[in-house]
């Protein structure tokens, strides 16, 4: 019964939501593959709270609301919050968490006084800031699944095409530089695509839980794989299940928003990884040192 | 100025420096990100124990997140133990999954509650005075500026009491670690203090500002300062003085007194990031531009050093071979001798450069070098 009630209910706009976060959460588990390699895992976390601001500003200049002037915003104020902490790092002693926070922080805070500005002249809907925060799965549009696709598709080809430099640069950023590659170039490359990931993401699941889908499906996939590709491969095979089945297990009960389900969800994934991956995971290390100890002490005897 | 306005002040500053204090610890230790992490965790806790009391001021509402702050700090470093996963991707993973299971709990049974999400992740310092302590019928104030005063206190003692350890544990782990100064308590020891702190914080500016507060003020005095019991001054400094300035900008516009904090915080960086002497842009920038005429400047007065006192001196110091010589193009030769001129290290007597007794030292020092 409960499962022809969840075929039931699996109706027109369901299928869209969960094909958008399936798709979002396939770009942004394989895009995030670098930020977690590069051990830039919150970078995803300040850039979607530096959007605020860009959002604001699109607004204020524009008076539009149009989804696609805002989401410009967003990634123009994303994109000048990651340089700022870039430059903040590479001009002064301050470390990069601590450039990393002050960002986040600062920047939201100003998008926040701009958005209680924009409230006071009373165009603007309430609501604005709470979509912006824990994001609205429920409104993807069939036309944000083409706007989803055709983006994070192109961000992705980008990093096939670079992909012995951004391998490079992941793994063994001295010996790129000293080949002669660009590494501001590419790290300002890299850090766009995230820009783009993020900014597709927002509107689906919020600025605040955005760094956990680039984080959670990439450190699952990180569990399974030693090799670049499988695990940009399989991160977003866990992006879209976490997607799936964080769309379709809101859907089951009233008030269980959609972003906090996909991210417990891909949660859920990196705890299964993590526990039973083969080789890495902890159960194959309990087994492999249980089995040690056993060994040892047959040799102790004489 | 109205009572109310001072409060609020006061409450801000008050906030700021209570922040600002444990924050100086958390930068020096590359940390500055556990404070965000806390304080989006500790949301659950929040709710957990709003269901309890039905108040967003009861003391167990802040012991209770400030728990589940030191869980948070648990699950990261259990995470990190595992060898799978590293720090910042164990940070980016933990608290997600905790504010998940927060939002969810609130939107669940947000009909039974009135705990408002905004207020949580925005806070509101323009109503924290509406909340007062009443004893016997009189007013003492309002309840947030006894309750961040406390924190404030208790931040306080325990810098002043553990200054060295903290120090040590700082600056050099693991001497710490073989002096017997336990770094792993200290750490959790400042860890339950950023708990207790955000948590008081929260209800005041938010959880997403007070990192605003916890990170900018000591960042800004980390660029202005070498000393740390300098820099736990200066921050506690900046971080009042972001925040009465951030009340009047908010003031003056009606704009969000928290956000409009944080906006200060970020260009009270900015400026020091600028301006400050030695460390600054505009001092790298200068040291840059000198740092091209020192070095002709050295070139020139080596050159004429090598030759002084021997035959082909004469040609050697004309100025209008220095091109030749050292391959400067002239416009560029005439400068570094008008630079070398205005240092007093050479003179010149009509075409000819010679070296002054300082110019002469200056060569030696350099070729020494």
């Amino acid at each position: 019964m409960e499962n022809l009630n969840i075929l039931a209910r699996f109706d027109y706009t369901l299928m869209v939501v969960t094909i958008g976060a399936a798709l979002l959460g396939a770009v942004s588990g394989s895009l995030g593959t670098y930020a977690v390699l590069r051990r830039q895992s919150l970078l995803g976390d300040a850039i979607s709270h530096a959007a605020l601001p860009g959002i604001a500003i699109a607004f204020l200049l524009t008076g539009s609301k149009a989804p696609l002037i805002l989401v410009l915003g967003a990634a123009i104020a994303g994109w000048l919050g990651t340089l700022l902490i870039m430059s903040i790092v590479r001009l002064t002693r301050i470390k990069y968490d601590s450039a990393l926070g002050i960002v986040l922080s600062t920047f939201f805070g100003f998008g926040l006084v701009l958005h209680t500005l924009i409230q006071r002249t009373g165009n603007a809907n309430q609501a604005g800031l709470d979509t912006f925060l824990f994001g609205q799965a429920a409104t993807i549009l069939a036309s944000d699944i083409l706007t989803i696709g055709v983006l994070g598709g192109v961000a992705i080809v980008i990093t096939f095409i670079f992909w012995k430099e951004l391998k490079l640069l992941v793994f063994d950023e001295g010996f790129a530089a000293s080949l002669g590659f660009p590494l501001r170039t590419l790290d300002i490359l890299l850090t766009s695509l995230l820009v783009i990931a993020i900014v597709l993401g927002l509107q689906a699941v919020g600025a605040v839980l955005m760094s956990a889908m680039l984080v959670a499906p990439a450190v699952a996939a990180r569990q399974w794989t030693n090799k670049l590709g499988l695990m940009m491969f399989l991160a977003a095979c866990f992006g879209a299940l976490a997607g799936v089945s964080g769309a379709i297990i809101s859907s089951t009960a009233s008030r269980i928003p959609t972003g906090p389900t996909i991210v417990l969800c891909a949660t859920v994934v990196v705890g299964f990884s993590i526990a039973f991956a083969s080789n890495r995971g902890l159960l194959w290390d309990w087994i492999r040192q249980k089995r040690n100890r056993r060994n040892l002490k047959m040799t102790e005897q004489p | 100025m109205l009572q109310g306005q001072l409060e609020i002040q006061l409450i801000a500053i008050v906030t700021a420096v209570a922040c600002a204090l444990p924050g100086v610890f958390l930068v020096l230790r590359r940390m500055t990100l556990m404070s965000d992490a806390i304080s989006h965790a500790i949301l659950p806790g929040i709710v957990l124990a709003f269901f309890l009391t039905e108040s967003l001021s009861s003391p167990l509402l802040i012991l209770a997140a400030a728990g589940t702050g030191v869980l948070t700090v648990v699950f990261v470093e259990l995470l990190q133990r595992t060898k799978l996963v590293k720090e910042d991707a164990a940070i980016g993973l933990t608290f997600p999954a905790l504010f998940s299971i927060g939002v969810i709990l609130i939107s669940r049974f947000a009909g039974n509650v009135h705990l408002d999400m905004d207020a949580v992740l925005l806070g509101e310092l323009a109503y924290a005075p509406l909340n007062r302590l009443e004893t016997f019928g009189n007013d003492l104030g309002p309840v947030s500026l006894y309750v961040m005063g406390t924190i404030l206190l208790l931040n306080l003692a325990f810098i002043l009491l553990f200054y060295k350890e903290l120090k040590l544990a700082t600056f050099d782990a693991s001497l710490a670690a073989t002096l017997g100064f336990a770094p792993t308590l200290i750490h959790y020891g400042l860890m339950t203090l950023v708990s207790v702190t955000t948590v008081g914080a929260f209800d005041a500016v938010g959880s997403i500002l007070v990192v605003a507060l916890i990170a900018g003020p000591p960042a800004t005095a980390y660029l202005m300062t070498d000393r740390l019991s300098r820099m736990l001054l200066l921050s506690a400094v900046v971080g009042g003085v972001n925040a009465v300035s951030g009340y009047w900008l908010a003031f003056a516009f009606d704009v969000s007194i928290a956000g409009s904090i944080a906006t200060v915080t970020l260009l009270m960086f900015g400026l020091t990031f600028m301006a400050v002497p030695n460390r600054g842009l505009i001092a790298i920038a200068r040291r840059r531009a000198c740092q091209k005429w020192e070095f002709a400047q050295t070139m020139l007065v080596i050159h004429l050093f090598n030759h002084e006192g021997l035959p082909e001196a004469e040609a050697e110091s004309e100025i209008a071979h220095l091109h030749e010589h050292l391959r400067w193009d002239p416009a560029f030769a005439t400068q570094v001798v008008k630079y070398a001129l205005n240092n007093r290290f050479v003179l010149q007597k009509e075409t000819q450069l010679t070296l002054t007794q300082q110019g002469r030292t200056i060569a030696q020092q350099a070729l020494v070098q």
